[in-house]
């Protein structure tokens, strides 16, 4: 084999494997990505019943109700609209009502968000950005969550969750 | 004092690399040893001053020197000494501080032992790491300072993150950062060779036992994390393909590319152009991960937007490090020589194909990873890329590479025999094939996935084992000559043959764990049983107790199986009362390599405790398999020292004479 044919077949297999990897990316890409909503964006958007998103926002303070069989509900609210959480499971530690979360679910036909994956930041002072936006245009913004924010914590735990 | 002498001496340190970046490569250029030997020094030099540093902010922890901001956000005086120790490094100044420590470390590493190397290539090469720590150093002492002081020094520290108190802070960020900082040596030795112009296989002798090393630490550090966050967490999972965790992951894949792709230029002297690129990616995608977890761009976009120094600056040394050094590539890559030929099929094809399926599944992490990031920046929508996109991408990937494994160390250099190589698997394509057959007979009709991936995995094992067996002529000849003949093989084939088998067992874990995995919440009173997966956990009672700066609740478990008691399980909370958190200490039982886990939720009003048992079949070998590539490394790289030690005797007169 000359050195050319050589390289035509490494370049040959290396696009074959090229295109093959883009081709599962951009499948991927459709079917396994969930965007990121806060409960106003919900109001104004209509999500239908049964699309997968994530909910962000602050666990409005008094909303937390523990049913039996370890059921869940609380509010998240992000200041000027609040919805209702369902979720059935142990919630993470760092989850205390007035901070943040970002829940994982759908909505239901009641407009119930039916969550099946809580997520709270492991560092008490996280804010997701976008309740952090949504706070801030509304005035409601504290000073310690920006300075807070500026330590980012250490590189290794990165989340702390609970799923069913 | 201290702090401030720990300041100085890190300003002194950047003063040496100052030094170090110009000087030797100066003397390179006008081939002046007295000028290029200045790098050994500097190297020496700058290692005990960024050491004293180190030492000095260590120092002010372990009195809980509160006069110092950094002290005062992260300690307390009542916290343990080891954490007091460890969360130096808890923190993103102090993790700063490690990075450059052991980016000095290795240039220390390299001035010691690099006596038998090109004088020009040492100086060069050390040269490249001085820049890498001279920008560093600017960006601690300008946007990351330690050791600031407080005007008012209050009485009490706010503590470490309870999370971070744990033992594996003591090895997990220090084995991650040898792994990430140690790829910088391959890079620089890229660029070395890049200037110089020349580079052969010497060079890939040089710079293989490096990556090597960081490639073992890389490895173990993101094993280690792995099983830090499966017990700390308190919900059994153990990746998460969270951005932190992929910042990790793309240097390890692009280091394992390039410790394979530098088999073949020391051995055959070819694909250099290949292995330089690949070198220098690695480095970048090591700069990468410590931007995207330091800048806080992660954490909290808003962060980065609020405070934009830290990440600015960051992603300026990103942008002159890789834009850099990339455009030199590109500029004098093709005055690098073309090395042998082979043909598709041969160990080297064999490697090239290696390298090209681990380049592609890293760039798609790469994707997953900083496709959210990108999206938002253009169109401030936010999404999450999870699991399921690296499912769907990442491990398609995976699956030809295991496949073509254990082919690779059966065919020859140059031009290989595919159909040789086959025959000779046949006892592992049975093994796999069998142990389908068993599986699928037994999980009876169940999904297909997880029978297929044992056997994939079991044919890489036997297939790993082959190898050895072949060239120890096991079967065709008497035992004992076997034995001989495998005892006299070169330690590298054995550190393969580990590594190789290592890879197997890892996805024997990762497939049980996922499979069969029994998963059981439930709110318990004293007294209640739960049964799991074949066994029954009594919960006997809940108490109190007080620990150093923690309060803490256990709850005393029975565990008995088939009616027989088999020991005892106390997961528990505790709570921190000066960061007013908790953290939940999961209770782990290993049976064999599987594993019984309890992690605590919350207290009812009834008393009752929510609990979350699972069982996890295999899931220790998640674990021991990077235990085994590691050992496979260490191997490999004690068998390099024997033959690349050779030069030894000749140090002296050698360290002494210029380059050629």
């Amino acid at each position: 084999m000359t050195r050319k044919q050589r390289r035509l077949t490494m370049i040959g297999g290396a696009l074959v494997v090229l295109a093959i990897a883009i081709a599962l990316v951009l499948n991927a890409l459709r079917d396994s990505i969930v965007f990121f909503s806060t409960p106003q964006m919900v109001a104004e958007k209509h999500i239908p019943a049964g699309k997968r998103f994530r909910l962000g926002g602050l666990v409005e303070p008094g909303s937390l109700k523990r049913g039996d069989h370890m059921m869940v509900t609380f509010k998240i609210a992000d200041g000027s609209n609040a919805l209702s959480v369902a979720y059935k499971g142990i919630l993470p530690d760092l989850f205390r009502e007035g901070q943040g979360v970002v829940a994982e679910g759908s909505l239901d036909g009641a407009g119930v968000f039916k969550a099946d994956t809580v997520l709270a930041k492991h560092d008490e002072t996280y804010m997701p950005k976008d309740v952090a936006d949504a706070l801030k245009k509304q005035g409601h913004w504290k000073d310690d969550y920006e300075k807070a924010g500026k330590k980012p914590d250490t590189a290794t735990k990165p989340m702390q969750g609970a799923s069913r | 004092m201290i702090a401030e002498a720990g300041h100085y001496a890190l300003v002194l340190a950047l003063a040496l690399a100052l030094i170090q970046s110009t000087v030797p490569m100066i003397g390179a250029r006008l081939r002046d040893p007295a000028l290029m030997n200045v790098a050994r020094s500097t190297a020496l030099a700058q290692l005990l001053f960024v050491g004293l540093s180190f030492g000095a902010l260590i120092a002010l922890n372990v009195m809980s020197d509160f006069s110092v901001a950094n002290v005062y956000e992260n300690s307390h005086s009542m916290k343990p000494l080891i954490y007091k120790i460890t969360g130096v490094w808890g923190n993103h100044e102090g993790s700063m501080l490690l990075w450059v420590s052991i980016l000095a470390l290795f240039g220390g590493l390299v001035a010691v032992f690099g006596n038998n190397l090109p004088l020009s290539l040492r100086a060069n090469a050390l040269g490249v790491q001085g820049w890498i720590s001279t920008a560093f150093y600017l960006f601690i002492l300008l946007t990351s300072n330690p050791f600031l002081r407080l005007a008012n020094p209050p009485l009490e520290g706010r503590d470490l993150n309870p999370v971070l108190q744990d033992p594996g802070l003591a090895v997990h960020p220090p084995m991650l950062y040898l792994g990430y900082v140690g790829f910088s040596i391959s890079f620089s030795f890229a660029i070395a060779a890049l200037i110089e112009g020349r580079i052969d296989a010497a060079w890939a002798r040089w710079v293989r036992p490096w990556t090597l090393m960081a490639w073992m630490f890389l490895t173990l550090g993101i094993a280690m994390g792995s099983y830090w966050a499966y017990y700390e967490l308190g919900w059994g999972g153990w990746w998460f393909w969270d951005p932190v965790e992929n910042a990790s992951l793309m240097p390890w894949l692009a280091g394992t590319a390039l410790l394979h792709s530098a088999v073949v230029m020391e051995k055959r002297n070819a694909l250099k152009v290949w292995t330089v690129l690949l070198a220098i990616l690695t480095f970048s995608l090591s700069l990468l991960g410590t931007f995207l977890v330091r800048s806080g761009v992660l954490t909290s976009v808003h962060a980065f937007a609020t405070d934009p120094t830290r990440g600015v600056f960051i992603l300026l040394i990103l942008c002159v490090f890789i834009g850099g050094s990339l455009s030199l590539y590109a500029w004098r890559a093709s005055s690098l020589k073309q090395g042998g030929l082979f043909a598709p099929i041969s160990r080297e094809g064999a490697l090239v194909l290696n390298n090209l399926l681990l380049t592609t599944a890293c760039a798609t992490v790469f994707i997953g990873t900083l496709y959210p990031l990108g999206l938002e920046v253009l169109t401030g929508e936010r999404i999450s890329v999870g699991a399921p996109f690296f499912n769907l991408t990442f491990a398609p990937l995976f699956v030809p590479l295991l496949l073509a494994l254990p082919f690779g160390p059966l065919l020859a250099w140059k031009r290989g025999d595919i159909a040789g190589a086959a025959q000779r698997l046949y006892a592992a394509g049975i093994v796999a094939l069998v142990s389908i057959a068993v599986l699928w007979a037994w999980v009876r009709g169940g999904s297909a996935f997880a029978p297929l991936a044992i056997g994939l995995a079991l044919f890489v094992i036997v297939g790993a084992l082959t190898d050895i067996a072949e060239r120890s002529m096991l079967f065709r000849m008497p035992l004992s000559i076997s034995l001989r003949r495998a005892r006299g093989l070169p330690r590298a084939s054995w550190g393969t043959m580990f590594a190789h088998v290592g890879v197997g067992v890892a996805l024997i874990g990762i497939v049980c764990e996922t499979t069969w995995n029994t998963e059981l919440i439930s709110t318990l009173k004293p007294g209640d049983v739960a049964k799991v997966a074949g066994y029954e956990l009594k919960l006997d009672d809940i108490s109190q107790r007080q620990g150093p700066n923690f309060g803490e609740m256990l709850a005393h478990f029975t565990v008995s199986e088939g009616g027989k008691v088999i020991g005892t399980m106390t997961p528990s909370k505790r709570s921190f009362t000066t960061r007013a958190m908790s953290t939940t200490e999961a209770a782990l039982m290993s049976r064999g390599v599987s594993q019984l886990y309890i992690s605590l939720g919350d207290t009812a009003a009834s008393g009752a405790i929510a609990v979350r048992i699972y069982h996890k079949p295999m899931v220790l070998l998640i674990w021991f398999g990077p235990l085994l590539m590691a050992f496979g490394g260490l191997l490999s790289l004690s068998d390099r020292r024997l033959r690349v030690g050779a030069p030894k005797p000749a140090k002296a007169s050698r360290s002494l004479q210029p380059a050629e």
